[in-house]
């Protein structure tokens, strides 16, 4: 029997499952790593709040259910990290906001009760963009997070966002797994940045109650993992049909990990011109070859397609989230919870809570979306957004008649340094180019690490299927996986020093 | 987006901000706008604006009482409770 | 006849629309599980989406589109089987999500219409639509020196807004259309009606212009009007606000004003005053409405007689007077209870009885018909008693007297205390004859001529039989036996 805590940092989920079940170690051996770890990793500043305890505690419920034979399922006892957006009963959960600072929810959110359920152990919560609005994880109240991955420069790479925590603890082996959300990217561009899987499933797979709302109509859970296996098992105890959300859809939920057959003979696969962006980094490009020829040898058919309108996804995406936001950050008035700042009336209350509460780019996009719902421009830019949004979806429709899965960058750049893209915000905007349409149309998609930058830094390739078709998601994205055989490690990695 | 804009909107939002961030904020959002306004390239004369991506029926719930006896719960994260340990929320006085 | 004001500078017409919320009857809110029932403690009825806690979302309750649909139908109006709820934006405390669910550009209920019945005639007055909306909370601003008090029991609580068009032109109107809609949603069951209570609650848009002229002028808001009797005075005192403004040179301004039923009159409401911007867009945590024609059918199917048709057959098949029948359908529970009396004895007459006997009492105590001191069915046999001439009319009253205060079965009160009428003809004969022998003097005078003398042979029949003889039987012997 091993007790090696260094390397019980370095398993995947699948391992440390089969590890348990053999008896190689315990929930609580796994769980000590994982907090020594975190202690060792706080420079990367992922986590906002950390639940040594709690997780102890779990562990040792774990084992004792192992124990009398009655492990719940393959997450049973896996030491995971959780997104600050999901709200968790007795554990503050802010969003990585000021404004919600100190707010312990008498509740857990659906996605974090089902993981719950299934005996995972949490390990605290991860930092994150606040309200997850963000592609660097630079507008946390909490401080910005590392990317694991340096270079020689000196210079501190940003971890994406905005997952940014949980991409930065699952790539620097803080957690095992960690769960994300996805508005226009927010799992899958931080997963690309740091070298690790990230998964959003079809928007209604997962469960909304519980998360702290961005934009209703495009926020999806999902996981983020170390490998494509990892991601399909985790997902597995994170979906669920849930009367308590409106948009959650009752579909048969197949068996995610037993999609990863390796087999994709015969499959189309969907290349879009209209990704092939003027300017684009000729790493991304070479990348992206790389992945079609891959899926080419392991017996699928590349297929040229075109999506004339992604290039209005994003400022489609600019004007529907903002505008959603706007209305679900209403709530945040200093009156029930978090933060207040006393004014001489209701309305000075409301503004001092609201201008010390939100962060800049918070208030900037909450400032987007009430003018684009405003009397006067409504018409012409939140109906017209919805429109765009009708004809991106149409057109993946008509695309996935003749293709079964498309294949694309995840981002167009590696992971920059901090401190780069922040004058811009359009700028900045752009690295969710590839995840948002997507998004938009509520479609699976997943980012799979595959290669390197010219620098070092790592690349995720990109995978987006028909609604609740996560099957062919995930064994497509194992192909990709094995063919890319991705094992650079980042420069830092909880629990080795 | 001129400063006055920026202050309307930000007055409706609820948010104070600043002379100063008045300022860059309407510089910042008119540079966005510019971005967005491509999307009128696009014509959406016979496009019906997306209700929702996933096709189905809206689900319902019983007529059914099964939640929300629980005052101490929803106030629990509360600031200034009333001293005298009445279940109210609090707001400074508003005058109608 | 119309119904103008007299201003210094001619005759004026006042232009009226109403808005009327009526609390859906359910027992859980329309978004959320927790309880609707009015004087709760504070908060103890507000699950964590109506407090709008963070990752909270609504899941509409099915009876709320249910009742909505039923409502719809009552008011002969179109139901969209497409509608949408629509987040409407503005911050006050009282709502905690910082929007109200509403519906906005597509409402479940179309145009329909509410018949008044006016002195002058019924009156079609329009619907424009029906839209299901969120509660808010509730404000309290005298607890405390320095802060408001929020209470959130009522937030989430379904409502029907129901939207008139600009047909009423006077207070009167106004104050009917209110009443029927409340017999409407009364007799629908789909809201109590309860106006204390604040169940159902009115706006009412009012603006003037002279007589003649057929532009709308701006009109002024009178917010939530919790009684019929305000109804009618607050149009009335705005109307006559607004006309001495226009007289005076003035503007009428677009605003919302609040009436003051201790002033007795409409003032402005600075707080509301801002320039609204709701923003209103679909709330994208739900899904549209989309309902199928059987359901609707199967609801139109399931509708209860309403007030109108009952009207109709209290008129055409009891053969009511009409003043009488609207009197009594005014009410779901009055047209009931009147329905349960005629059904044991004869319409017309239980009809008098309501009205007059059982409503005077009622009144002088201030109870409503569920708190009648005597029950349906005993009040019909009371009827039935009169009606196969057990009893006269004033015995009966007697009788009733004895119900109301000491309650018990009519039949065993007029037994208990020898009340049967006498309708024996030898009986009531024998005391006519000895009532001419005793009195030949006015019998003379009665041979003279003098027929007026017969009334107060009559009485005196009355005092000798304790009010007991068949009065009809009396006139009649009295005639041939005098004569």
């Amino acid at each position: 029997m091993t007790k090696d805590k260094k390397s019980l940092t370095n398993l995947t989920i699948t391992e440390a499952r089969d590890g348990l079940a053999k008896g190689d170690y315990s929930s609580v051996d796994l769980t000590e790593a994982h907090i020594k770890a975190i202690e060792s990793g706080r420079d990367l500043n992922a986590f906002i709040t950390e639940t040594p305890e709690l997780a102890l505690e779990r562990a040792k419920a774990s084992d004792e259910r192992r124990a009398s034979g009655e492990a719940a399922s393959g997450m049973d006892g896996i030491p995971i990290a959780v997104k600050d957006l999901f709200c968790t009963e007795d554990v503050q959960t802010t969003a990585g906001s000021h404004i919600l600072g100190g707010f312990i929810p008498p509740y857990e959110s659906t996605v974090t009760q089902n993981l719950r359920d299934a005996g995972a152990v949490m390990l605290g919560k991860t930092n994150m963009d606040e309200f997850a609005m963000g592609s660097a994880n630079i507008t946390s109240y909490h401080g910005e997070v590392k990317n694991p991955w340096e270079l020689d420069d000196g210079k501190t790479r940003v971890p994406g966002g905005s997952s940014g925590g949980s991409a930065a603890a699952v790539s620097g082996h803080l957690a095992i797994a960690a769960t994300g959300s996805d508005t226009g990217g927010s799992i899958r561009q931080p997963a690309s940045f740091t070298g690790i899987v990230g998964m959003k499933p079809t928007y209604g797979r997962c469960s909304r109650w519980g998360m702290v709302a961005f934009a209703s109509s495009l926020d999806q859970a999902g996981p983020m993992t170390r490998s494509v296996q990892d991601a399909a098992i985790m997902l597995q105890s994170m979906v669920s049909h849930d009367k308590k959300d409106s948009t959650s859809v009752d579909q048969p939920i197949p068996n995610f990990e037993a999609a990863l057959t390796g087999d994709i003979k015969g499959l189309r696969v969907g290349i879009p011109a209209e990704y092939r962006l003027d300017g684009m980094p000729g790493e991304i490009e070479t990348l992206w070859s790389q992945g079609i020829e891959w899926l080419k040898a392991a017996g699928a058919e590349p297929v040229e397609i075109s999506l004339p309108h992604t290039k209005y996804a994003l400022p489609t995406y600019y004007i529907v989230a903002p505008a959603e936001a706007s209305s679900n950050l209403a709530r945040y008035d200093g009156v029930r919870y978090g933060l207040r700042v006393e004014g001489d009336s209701l309305d000075e209350m409301y503004e001092n809570t609201r201008g010390e509460g939100f962060g800049p780019e918070v208030r900037r996009r909450i400032m987007i979306g009430t003018y684009v719902l405003s009397a006067g421009y409504y018409d012409a830019y939140y109906v017209k957004a919805m429109k765009l949004r009708t004809l991106i979806l149409q057109e993946f429709q008509k695309a996935f008649e003749s293709v079964d899965v498309m294949l694309t960058p995840t981002a167009p750049s590696a992971a920059f340094a901090l401190g780069e893209k922040m004058d811009n915000p359009v700028q900045m905007y752009l690295n969710d180019v590839f995840t948002v349409p997507a998004s938009l149309a509520g479609l699976p998609a997943i980012s799979v690490p595959a290669g390197l930058s010219d620098d070092g830094l790592p690349l995720g390739l990109h995978l987006i299927t028909k609604p609740f078709d996560e099957e062919t998601l995930f064994r497509v994205g194992g192909v990709l996986e094995e063919a890319a055989d991705f094992t650079a490690q980042p420069s830092f990695l909880g629990g080795q020093s | 987006m001129d400063k006055a804009t920026v202050n309307n909107i930000a007055k409706l939002a609820r948010i104070k901000v600043s002379e100063a961030e008045t300022e860059s904020l309407a510089g910042e959002l008119t540079n966005i706008f510019d971005w967005i306004e491509q999307l009128s390239e696009v014509d959406t004369d016979n496009v019906e604006p997306m209700t929702s991506v996933t096709d189905m029926v809206m689900p319902a719930r019983e007529d059914k009482v099964n939640d929300g006896a629980d005052a101490e719960r929803v106030l629990k994260n509360a600031p200034d409770l009333p001293a005298n340990g009445q279940n109210f929320f609090t707001v400074p006085k508003v005058i109608e | 006849m119309s119904y103008l004001i007299e201003g210094e500078t001619g005759d004026w017409e006042v232009v009226i629309g109403l808005e009327v919320h009526a609390q859906i009857t359910s027992k859980a809110k329309l978004f959320s599980g927790a309880a609707t029932e009015f004087g709760a403690e504070p908060n103890s009825q507000v699950s964590l989406v109506d407090a709008a806690m963070p990752g909270m979302l609504p899941v509409i309750n099915e009876l709320c589109i249910e009742q909505a649909v039923r409502t719809g139908l009552g008011l002969n109006a179109k139901i969209n089987l497409h509608s949408v709820f629509e987040r409407k934006n503005y911050f006050y405390p009282d709502l905690p999500q910082g929007y109200q669910i509403s519906q906005f550009l597509e409402p479940i209920v179309g145009e329909g219409v509410v018949t008044l019945d006016m002195p002058e005639g019924p009156r079609d007055i329009g619907v424009e639509r029906l839209h299901m909306e969120q509660d808010a909370g509730k404000s309290l601003h005298d607890q405390d020196p320095k802060c408001t008090y929020i209470d959130l029991n009522r937030s989430g609580v379904a409502l029907m807004e129901i939207v008139s068009k600009p047909d009423l032109r006077s207070p009167a109107e106004a104050g009917e259309y209110v009443r029927k809609l409340r017999a409407i949603v009364r007799y629908l069951g789909t809201c109590d009606g309860n106006m204390e209570q604040g169940s159902l609650r009115c706006d009412a848009n009012v603006s003037v212009r002279p007589v003649g002229e057929t532009e709308l002028r701006t009109r002024a808001e009178i917010k939530n009007i919790n009684s019929v009797r305000f109804v009618m005075a607050a149009i009335e005192h705005e109307a006559e606000r607004q006309i001495e403004l226009y007289e005076n040179g003035g503007e009428v301004v677009q605003e919302t004003r609040l009436y003051d039923a201790i002033k007795n009159e409409t003032r402005s409401m600075r707080s509301k005053e801002e320039a609204h911007d709701y923003r209103y867009f679909p709330d994208p945590d739900l899904l549209p409405i989309d309902l199928e024609q059987s359901f609707v059918d199967k609801i139109k199917a399931s509708l209860p007689e309403l007030p109108d048709a009952t009207h109709q057959r209290f008129v055409d098949d009891l053969g009511l007077a009409n003043d009488d029948a609207v009197t009594l359908v005014a009410d779901k529970e009055t047209a009931d209870f009147f329905e349960a009396v005629a059904s044991a004895s004869e319409p017309k007459l239980a009809a008098n009885w309501v009205l007059h006997e059982l409503f005077a009492i009622l009144n002088k105590d201030g109870l409503s018909i569920a708190d009648s001191p005597v029950s349906s069915a005993a009040l019909g046999k009371l009827v039935a008693l009169i009606a196969d001439d057990t009893i006269s009319g004033r015995i009966a009253k007697d009788v009733f007297e004895v119900m109301v205060t000491d309650g018990g079965d009519p039949e065993q009160i007029v037994e208990d205390k020898g009340l049967k009428q006498i309708t024996d003809t030898g009986e009531i004969e024998g005391m006519i004859d000895q009532l001419i022998n005793d009195n030949p003097d006015q019998a003379q005078q009665y041979k003279d001529g003098n027929t007026k003398v017969a009334g107060w042979f009559v009485g005196q029949m009355m005092k000798a039989s304790q009010g007991k003889a068949n009065p009809q039987m009396v006139n009649d012997l009295l005639k041939k036996k005098l004569g």
